[in-house]
């Protein structure tokens, strides 16, 4: 059979799909957050903690009482069931294999911050079967409560075990005379984390964590200015972030 | 064709009651779960994902290994399959149905399922493995009952159908392959970050499907009117014999390795498995039951004059219970033991957790009763 007009036509339209197909892949996976020069085009927020200037009060849970009480995240007594956007554990925890027996004394069995890496390459976010948690532009991975399904692949995926599930129904640990009129709450059966309080940095605010700190260990900004908070305290320091080795990119700079 | 499910012994009544009585326990207890969620069960931040998930794994592989007598019979016109080609296929269709109810049971949101299709997201192996398996679903179903019908009207199968069973041949490996894809790429996860992940699930696959298809061609051969016979038995073990083998070969060589490099973040889930390593209440002792019934099943099975009759029946039931473990439950657990923060939480299945489990079981048995029924009285009728 000759091949007319129509059916060319509808085979270039096919093929052209499937390579307009292949593009939006590149455009999904996340690369296109660099310009064409390679460099990085908008802002990447990003934080880092000052571990020394945070050891100095070993008791103080300022930030995380902020957070917590500032996003509705309960207070569930069950460890093992526990949601936490910002906690605390020790270094060695935190980042294994980096203290050795000898040097830096006054880390050794110190706690420090944990929460989401805000990752420029989340496996998270890859491997999310729906989309409910994606990369927003400035680097933020967020979390839709209404898209999730509860499967928690994206836990499995995360590496620095910094999502949480609702077990139950959150709602059932707040104290009813305490929640914040301007944040949701949530639902039980979805995973949720720490989302470098997006909704103050579109206002031009900093996380309620750094706000909270007495300290001023918590230091955040853009990291592709190089005016940031951020890039001045990294510039002077040598800083450390979690398991780099496994090519995530994580924002969350630890400053020795 | 379908009325034959009406017509049955007094077995075969009883068996449908106590399978229907465990699903309904299984949907009680269900109820309950999406009433207080899943806390109900017994996992945790650090392990999340259980008993549900590491069935839904084991159960793929059993999906998957119809092709050990699907390939046999129509690529290479092994004959003695023949009999047992609808049984296979059978038992990928409930399987592939335990598959699904699995994932759907282990969801928070359950009555979101559907936004896996409405927001397809071509980065997660998860979507991939709901499309092929659906798929996979579709394929067996519609290739056994045509083949089945074309039987009962004592016709050839109609020639559209061969494609597709060609075409299930490669989509069995793809499914549990995209399986193993969902484990085998995550940074950070060592006892599934391992180029062999795919590879142990389809030894691993085609050693536990075929002993389940041994048990149940027993079964047939004891309770129903239809014998599949010995041939087909025989064959089927040999094939255990050296997918077993494969199976027990690549857990060595993930021991090797993770042992000899000495890395410890490689190290510590194996350990944390087969030593009990961190917190005494580990899998330790089901770990061991595991290897002590796969060296059972490779004794029988490598003296072919075991591998036969009632030794043949012990070693698949062994070489089943030992996957059963190791996939349905060690493999899945183990990657979450030591969580990231280097923790070593316990877990153990609930009540609850356990009586749904058994509800899907139940749900998959009673539809490959019904299917395995009509068969074997087609088959009954077809002798006449």
């Amino acid at each position: 059979m000759e091949m007319t007009r129509l059916d060319f036509l509808k085979k270039a339209w096919r093929t052209g799909l499937v390579l307009f197909g292949g593009a939006s892949f590149e455009v999904v996976s996340g690369s296109a957050l660099l310009a064409a020069d390679g460099k990085p085009s908008g802002r990447r927020m990003a934080m880092a903690i000052d571990i020394r200037a945070c050891v100095k009060d070993a008791g103080c849970v300022k930030c995380i009482s902020a957070c917590h009480r500032g996003h509705n995240v309960p207070v569930i007594p069950d460890a093992k069931r526990a949601i936490t956007w910002i906690w605390k554990d020790t270094i060695d925890r935190a980042m294994p294999g980096v203290l050795d027996p000898y040097s830096g004394a006054d880390l050794r069995g110190a706690n420090t911050l944990l929460l989401c890496n805000q990752c420029a390459n989340p496996p998270c976010v890859r491997v999310c079967p729906t989309g409910a948690t994606w990369k927003r532009e400035d680097g933020i991975v967020m979390m839709d409560q209404h898209r999730c399904i509860g499967c928690r692949y994206c836990m499995a995926a995360c590496p620095y075990g910094s999502r949480s599930f609702n077990w139950g129904d959150p709602r059932r640990y707040l104290d009813k005379g305490s929640v914040a009129r301007d944040y949701p709450t949530r639902t039980k059966g979805t995973v949720e984390k720490c989302e470098f309080c997006a909704e103050r940095v579109d206002r031009g605010l900093g996380p309620l964590c750094a706000g909270a700190c007495a300290e001023k260990a918590i230091l955040f900004g853009d990291l592709n200015a190089p005016g940031s908070a951020v890039r001045k305290a990294l510039a002077g320091r040598i800083a450390l972030r979690r398991k780099p080795e496994l090519g995530t990119d994580p924002s969350v700079y630890y400053l020795l | 064709m379908i009325e034959k499910v009406f017509h049955g012994s007094r077995r075969y009544w009883l068996l449908l009651l106590v399978l229907g009585a465990l699903i309904a326990t299984g949907i009680f207890f269900y109820l309950r779960q999406t009433s207080e969620g899943l806390a109900v069960t017994g996992m945790s931040r650090s392990v999340s994902w259980g008993l549900y998930i590491a069935q839904f794994t084991f159960f793929v592989g059993v999906a998957a290994s119809a092709v050990t007598v699907v390939l046999p019979y129509y690529l290479h016109d092994y004959k003695a399959f023949g009999k047992i080609t609808i049984l296979g296929e059978f038992l990928a269709v409930s399987s592939v149905i335990m598959c699904l109810l699995f994932i759907f049971v282990d969801l928070g949101q359950p009555f979101r399922i559907l936004h896996v299709i409405l927001y397809p997201s071509p980065t997660s192996p998860m979507f991939w493995d709901t499309v092929v398996l659906f798929i996979y679903l579709v394929l067996n179903l519609v290739i056994g009952w045509t083949v089945l019908t074309a039987e009962y009207r004592g016709t050839p199968p109609p020639s559209w159908v061969k494609p597709l069973i060609i075409l299930s041949i490669p989509w069995a490996i793809s499914i549990h392959t995209v399986t193993a894809f969902l484990y085998a790429g995550l940074p950070g996860r060592h006892l599934w970050l391992s180029a062999i992940t795919a590879a142990r699930f389809l030894a691993s696959a085609f050693s536990s499907g075929p002993a389940l298809l041994i048990i149940l061609c027993r079964v047939a051969r004891r309770y129903t009117d239809f014998d599949p016979g010995e041939k087909p038995e025989r064959a089927l073990g040999l094939f255990i014999t050296y997918a077993f083998s494969a199976h027990i070969f690549f857990i060595l060589l993930e021991v090797f390795t993770a042992f000899y490099s000495g890395i410890p973040s490689h190290r510590a889930s194996l350990e944390r498995l087969f030593w009990g390593w961190g917190d005494p209440a580990s899998l330790t002792p089901f770990m061991w039951l595991s290897m002590m019934l796969a060296a059972a099943a490779l004794f029988l099975l490598y003296t072919p004059a075991r591998r036969r009759d009632a030794g043949l029946l012990i070693a698949s039931i062994a070489v089943f219970a030992s996957v059963w473990i190791e996939k349905g439950l060690g493999f899945v657990v183990g990657g979450f033991n030591p969580d990231p923060m280097e923790y070593v939480p316990a877990y153990r299945p609930t009540v609850p957790e356990s009586f749904i489990t058994a509800g899907v079981w139940a749900t998959g048995l009673y539809i490959l009763a019904l299917l395995f029924k009509i068969t074997a009285a087609v088959r009954a009728r077809s002798s006449e």
